[in-house]
């Protein structure tokens, strides 16, 4: 396949950026993107200038440090995430548009690489359970509901790769923050910071400088793990039982 | 609690979801009462009165109308001040756009904004025309309101400026009142659809019942 790339290029957090062209030749359609990617710079690094900067780990869709927008597409035209992505969702000829997540929480570091460490301090405020260290306990002592445990497995599957803030209109962090929210909260384990936890997480993502939700629905269908919309709204339900406690204290 | 509400995102969503809603029940009451204007002028006219004495003895004259009053400003103001600043919001967490396009998200969506800031100028020009008889057209008539209705919709404007916002206020609804059950926490997986669907019957209702009024005088059924 020959592909004209058009990526962009940011030397640092304070430089201007824009996208740049290029072409490259020989690309086999089972041939992952990030592979290609890898091509375009073996290609920069022999012609001497500097190579695309991104974001990639386990390349096998699990670890969410791959963060790409392709086309428009958060992780591009396939629901999965870029790593995962092949060659073979474009046609020979292609012109390929490559931008990073654009968020104000989530400031370009270098090229395609962003700061996604807003995440982490949203995880830090509330995405923990109390737990006493020691040797593991039996797992029987708690028992968890089929419903209540395929409910937190689902979300739980988030990676939090960012994609739904990327995918949002808003730049929002909506649909990560209530995965993280509902995993915990329907758990027997996460229920002694129930109300603190959505009440925390909620606030530190409004400090974080992520908007609002609109329920375009953008973010649900952007995920790669398929967290639904109507995460949001457990959360929402979540937030307010644990508003009117805290009025109630 | 009324600091949290007001400080967090989720709660500002929250003030916009009630006060909705509030509008939402009020436009219903109202499009109803306004079909009356099909039973001619004696039925509108005592019909318009009678939301005078609502509550006699108890309430004295007007004081249910200035309570129901009272109620809609503050969930106009509540609604349109938290639109703005969430607005305000959503617009810097997203400042820089993506150079690849994408068509994104259904029409109703995409004109929330807008839709809210037309029906807002609506609202101002329907109570000058037709409350205070300000820009009414033609000699406005206290306690004559038939009549009223009748010169507004005889103008071609009045008739165009009701039927755009009424369009926007279906779109308005359609999307709003299936997010406000989202932001209050009531939708679910087996909700979603039900919801989707009174969602699009109430706006097709409450668009429909509003513009027969304008097409009722244009077509001289209503004169």
């Amino acid at each position: 396949m020959k592909l004209t790339l058009r990526v962009w290029r940011q030397k640092n957090a304070d430089a201007e950026g824009a996208m740049s062209t290029y072409e490259v030749d020989d690309i086999s359609p089972d041939m992952s993107f990030l592979e290609m990617l890898d091509v375009l710079n073996e290609q920069l690094i022999l012609s001497g200038e500097e190579p695309v900067a991104f974001d990639h780990d386990c390349r096998e869709g699990i670890c969410g440090a791959c963060s790409l927008v392709i086309n428009g597409d958060a992780h591009g035209p396939e629901r999965t995430t870029t790593c995962q992505l092949h060659m073979r969702s474009f046609r020979d000829g292609d012109t390929i548009d490559i931008e990073p997540w654009r968020a104000s929480a989530f400031p370009v570091i270098k090229d395609l690489v962003v700061d996604r460490s807003a995440f982490d301090r949203i995880i830090q405020a509330g995405g923990y359970v109390t737990a006493p260290t020691g040797s593991a306990p039996e797992a029987h002592a708690t028992p968890v509901p089929k419903a209540d445990a395929d409910f937190a497995f689902e979300h739980a599957e988030c990676i939090g790769c960012g994609a739904c803030v990327a995918a949002c209109p808003n730049g929002a962090a909506m649909l990560f923050t209530s995965a993280k929210v509902n995993h915990l909260n329907v758990l027997p384990q996460g229920a002694p910071e129930r109300e603190t936890r959505v009440l925390d997480m909620v606030a530190q993502m409004d400090a974080e400088g992520f908007g609002g939700c609109t329920l375009t629905g953008e973010c649900a269908t952007a995920c790669p793990k398929g967290i639904p919309l109507v995460s949001i709204t457990s959360m929402n339900k979540e937030w307010l039982r644990a508003t009117r406690k805290a009025g109630k204290r | 609690m009324a600091r949290t509400l007001w400080d967090s995102s989720v709660g500002k969503k929250t003030v916009m979801a009630v006060s909705g809603v509030i509008m939402l029940l009020y436009l219903v009451a109202h499009m109803i009462g306004n079909l009356k204007i099909y039973f001619g002028a004696g039925e509108f006219n005592h019909y318009a009165h009678w939301l005078r004495t609502v509550g006699e003895p108890f309430m004295h004259y007007e004081w249910t109308l200035w309570l129901i009053r009272i109620v809609l400003v503050v969930a106009v103001v509540a609604h349109a001040t938290s639109a703005y600043q969430l607005s305000r919001r959503d617009i810097k967490a997203r400042p820089s756009k993506y150079v690849h396009k994408k068509p994104r998200a259904s029409y109703a969506t995409r004109t929330m904004r807008w839709g809210g800031v037309i029906l807002g100028l609506f609202i101002v020009w329907h109570l000058l025309d037709l409350t205070t008889g300000t820009v009414h057209s033609g000699g406005f008539q206290e306690g004559h309101p038939y009549q009223n209705v009748v010169d507004t919709f005889s103008t071609w404007y009045g008739d165009v400026i009701y039927i755009v916002a009424m369009l926007a206020l279906g779109l308005h609804i359609r999307h709003g009142f299936w997010s406000a059950a989202q932001t209050l926490g009531v939708g679910s997986r087996s909700r979603d659809r039900a919801l989707k669907t009174l969602a699009n019957v109430l706006a097709l209702l409450l668009t429909a019942g509003f513009i027969a009024v304008p097409v009722g005088v244009m077509t001289g059924v209503v004169s």
